[in-house]
């Protein structure tokens, strides 16, 4: 086997079974945070020996290992294609030693085929830069909170929301209060202000690539954020929409430009088993340093 | 905690109350999309299965076979349990299901039903894959696997004190209502 598919196995086993630092200590915090002995504790209690647990056994934090995005940096010159053939070799291959479930149906048919791969199975996503390192990130994002993100066209009268700033934060926190408890809350929020239907989503969920406790480099947007989190966390959601002080543990926002016709907000929800790990390749395929 | 071991009667379910935590021991099955279209399409069950008294699990387990030949589960927390709303109530009355064990909760439908049924929805940590499977002792069998594929599949386990919370009983009270009010309100004062 290749060095290079070895290397992306084992970044699919940790992004499974290991929760990243930055994540860990925010739910830590949560479940301190969370009043004793109600149904709210109890729950992040739960969560917590979960974390511990996957990472002990070497399993999946969560059964449903989610859709695979893959996030590539690489210099010119780059073999995309070979790449891509070694990380399907590799996610077939973690799907065989069970750190990812057999999760990709053909939508047609139906059929799982229980490798994890087929048309947009797995997902990459490469961007080339000016600099000879490889680094890889892997976010593994499971379908309760992809089903309850959201995309919302402004002005929105339902909502009272017009094109600005107050707009966005109105369908944001919607947004958070139809999702309630669903997507596996305490949740971190990815949201692009603008963009096309297609980008604006996609732009939402790079978001979650950034460390959860860095600070916006944009004021208007780290103010949106931080009002976002502690508005949320007023809501009383609380974790598994039990009821509680910890509805988010993070929200990070971004803006991409939009046509004079269109402003939209999109919306992506992670769970609190937020899967994402990365690693900087060296020459020959091996893992150099961990990004998270 | 309350502990409760199938199958359940419908007098232990009626003393269950929004909030309660609860120890499920004996056999769950697991049962999502594809078996509630299908139960609800006039779909059988196999042969010698019977829901009656018994607990369906809204589960896509991780399940691997050991050097034995054995199946064991990996990974086994619950999933959003909304997509059956159309079915559950039904299902609940047909085959005498008494819980549901899920994440998310479920609608007002599934609610009326708990009330007509006697039945209890027990909402699972979402995402707790290994806390959860630890608590399956066994693997008893598995049905539809080849039609369904091994997520879909009903999946007949041996459990041991299961853990999870009662937010919908069969009094028509429902936690997921009551929390979506509340939030509503203070959202509505934060706008």
């Amino acid at each position: 086997m290749e060095k290079l598919t070895e290397s992306l196995i084992e970044i699919v086993r940790r992004t499974s079974a290991v929760i990243p630092d930055d994540v860990q200590r925010a739910i830590l915090a949560a479940l301190e945070n969370e009043k004793e002995g109600t149904i709210a504790e109890s729950a992040m209690k739960i969560i917590e020996q979960n974390i511990e647990l996957a990472k002990k056994k070497s399993q999946p934090i969560c059964q449903d290992t989610g859709s695979i995005l893959f996030y590539v940096d690489c210099p010119v010159g780059f073999d995309q294609m070979a790449f891509a053939d070694n990380a399907r070799k590799a996610v077939t291959t973690a799907t065989g030693k069970g750190f990812l479930r057999q999760n990709s149906v053909d939508s047609l048919t139906g059929k799982n085929d229980g490798t994890n791969v087929g048309t947009g199975a797995p997902t990459f996503h490469f961007h080339q830069h000016a600099d000879n390192a490889v680094q890889v990130r892997l976010v593994l994002k499971g379908g309760g909170c992809e089903n309850v993100g959201a995309q919302y066209s402004l002005p929105n009268t339902q909502l009272n929301a017009n094109r600005d700033l107050d707009g966005c934060r109105k369908v944001i926190l919607d947004a958070v209060q139809q999702a309630q408890g669903k997507g596996c809350g305490p949740g971190i929020l990815g949201v692009c202000i603008g963009g096309d239907r297609a980008t604006g989503y996609d732009f939402s969920k790079t978001q979650f690539l950034r460390d959860l406790d860095d600070r916006n480099d944009n004021a208007e947007l780290d103010g949106l954020e931080q009002d976002i989190l502690t508005t949320a966390n007023k809501l009383g959601i609380g974790p598994m929409g039990f009821g509680g002080k910890t509805t988010l543990l993070g929200v990070k926002v971004t803006a991409a430009n939009r046509l004079p016709a269109s402003f939209f907000v999109s919306v992506s929800y992670m769970c609190w088993a937020f899967r994402r790990h990365g690693a900087t390749l060296g020459s020959d395929g091996e893992i150099d340093e961990w990004l998270y | 905690m309350i502990e409760l071991t199938t199958p359940i009667s419908e007098e232990q379910i009626r003393g269950l109350k929004v909030g309660d935590e609860v120890g499920i021991s004996g056999v769950v099955f697991t049962g999502r999309d594809a078996v509630h279209k299908y139960l609800h399409e006039g779909g059988a069950l196999p042969e010698g299965v019977s829901f009656e008294g018994s607990v369906i699990y809204h589960c896509g387990p991780v399940v691997m076979k050991d050097e034995h030949g054995d199946w064991q589960v990996t990974a086994a927390g619950p999933t959003t349990s909304i997509r059956e709303e159309p079915y559950q109530a039904g299902i609940m009355k047909k085959f005498g299901v008494c819980a549901v064990i899920g994440k998310g909760g479920m609608g007002p439908k599934t609610l009326a039903g708990c009330a007509e049924n006697g039945s209890v929805y027990l909402h699972a940590i979402g995402g707790a894959a290994q806390v959860l499977a630890e608590r399956i002792l066994k693997v008893r069998n598995v049905y539809f696997l080849e039609e369904f594929g091994s997520p879909e599949a009903i999946w007949e386990l041996e459990v041991d004190k299961f853990p999870a919370v009662v937010t919908m009983d069969s009094h028509g009270r429902s936690l997921h209502a009551e929390v979506a009010e509340a939030s509503q309100a203070i959202l509505a004062e934060n706008l």
